[in-house]
């Protein structure tokens, strides 16, 4: 059988999404910790030369990167539990919802890293970018966005139970509640209460203090 | 009434991606041409989201993204496959896909931008363009897909057409055949398959229309 490993960052959004899936199809693999940004393993450089980035899954010697590439990898290589529907019709809504939520949230960490108006600003648009997920995505009729399991988009949106959670701390506000979004307070229920995900997540007090720390480091670079 | 349908519009390379894959796979279609200044009320149902071009629909059914159209086409209709069979293969396909997607919109910047907004879409361009070279096109396949061309390969349609044009439009020089030798022996191969040459927009008509933008472009900023 092919070996498996994992090089990733533990507070990375994207390697937690590939960790998750390699774990739902109980899957073997080799974790490797790279030290992200500032020390990357000529390893990790010479398996994803063009981004330079962390997760990259390295299956039989070959390198896979991009997160979203790699979760579709791993959904053809091991069919157990599918991560995308059957229908082709509905794998194009789910994909289409992967993408939109993966490029929407990505700018959502920016209120993390700013201050004063311009964090407004940048809280302001977060509730905008979950208010049409809120709206869209269809979850009145299903438990997770693929249907009544975990698939792609699920996992893709799936930072928001610990590390959105975790910068809502260090800000002080609060995104996603049950009276204001209730299908998404749902889904976050639903799915962080799913043994793998939540027996798959890194301790809250530890991402608290990883992102208070690069809280303050942006305040310095903005007021020197 | 058509089964299929495509919502687009005639200066998009988004647009084109899904009309070569359509065309590939011997799929008739409707094609609806959409005035993205006065976007219809069915574009507007069909893709409420992002409320872009290209759509397809499919008995009733819009599929929006050019690269989720391409994946649902392949799918649907698996005759002239855009993508290996291979998952590690695909993998690989993919990655170049994304890849296109996420830097192609530096290509339309170049005529958008000027001073100091355009010096940068012509840097993003030029790393584009390098990655592609030293990356994308070794071990000397004549397209991305082999032999024949595939998903990868439609995927580039801007460098392959639109960026030529874009570049006299906008007054700068990225691309130039002597300096990205691979890239430009794939152009020049893409725009002889058949497909391709005889489904790309009239240049000279897209160069006035794209002068014509910038023009307005510049002079509301």
């Amino acid at each position: 059988m092919d070996e498996v490993k994992l090089f990733g960052f533990w507070a990375s959004p994207f390697s937690q999404r590939v960790i998750w899936a390699l774990k739902l199809k109980g899957v073997n693999y080799e974790y490797i910790e790279e030290d992200i940004p500032n020390n990357k393993s000529n390893l990790l450089l010479h398996y994803n030369p063009v981004h330079k980035k962390v997760p990259v899954l390295v299956h039989g010697g070959k390198a896979i990167v991009e997160s979203s590439v790699i979760l579709e990898y791993i959904d053809e290589v091991w069919p157990q539990n599918p991560l995308l529907p059957n229908d082709p019709y509905e794998r194009s809504v789910v994909r289409f919802w992967a993408k939109f939520i993966d490029e929407k949230t990505r700018p959502m960490w920016e209120f993390l890293d700013k201050f004063g108006e311009e964090q407004e600003k940048a809280i302001s648009k977060n509730f905008e970018i979950l208010k049409t997920i809120e709206e869209n995505i269809g979850l009145e009729e299903k438990k997770f966005f693929g249907g009544d399991k975990i698939g792609v988009a699920d996992l893709i949106f799936g930072w928001v139970i610990d590390i959105l959670v975790a910068q809502e701390e260090v800000v002080g506000v609060k995104f996603i509640k049950a009276d204001t979004f209730p299908r998404l307070h749902a889904w976050m229920k639903n799915f962080g209460e799913e043994p793998t995900i939540k027996n798959n997540v890194p301790d809250h007090n530890i991402i608290v203090d990883y992102l208070k720390k690069r809280r303050q480091s942006f305040r310095i670079s903005a007021h020197p | 009434m058509a089964v299929v349908k495509l919502l687009g519009a005639w200066t998009s390379p988004y647009v084109y991606r899904v009309i070569w894959a359509l065309k590939l796979k011997g799929i008739p279609y409707e094609y609806i041409e959409e005035d993205l200044s006065n976007k219809s009320p069915l574009l507007l149902q069909y893709n409420p989201i992002h409320k872009k071009i290209p759509v397809l629909v499919h008995d009733g059914k819009p599929i929006c993204e050019s690269t989720i159209i391409l994946q649902y086409i392949d799918e649907i209709w698996p005759q002239n496959s855009l993508l290996p069979t291979d998952p590690y293969d695909r993998a690989v396909a993919r990655f170049w896909i994304k890849f296109a997607d996420d830097k192609s919109p530096s290509i339309s910047k170049l005529y958008r931008t000027g001073g100091e907004e355009q010096e940068k879409a012509v840097k993003e361009c030029l790393e584009m363009l390098e990655t592609i070279e030293e990356h994308g096109l070794i071990g000397g396949k004549k397209f991305f897909g082999g032999d024949k061309i595939n998903m990868v390969d439609m995927a580039f349609s801007s460098v392959a057409h639109w960026l030529e044009v874009i570049q006299e439009v906008a007054g700068v020089k990225v691309f130039e055949a002597q300096k990205f030798p691979r890239l430009n022996t794939w152009i020049q191969n893409f725009k002889q398959v058949p497909i391709i040459k005889e489904n790309l927009p009239d240049r000279d008509k897209m160069l006035a229309l794209l002068k014509h933008r910038r023009k307005m472009l510049l002079a509301s900023k």
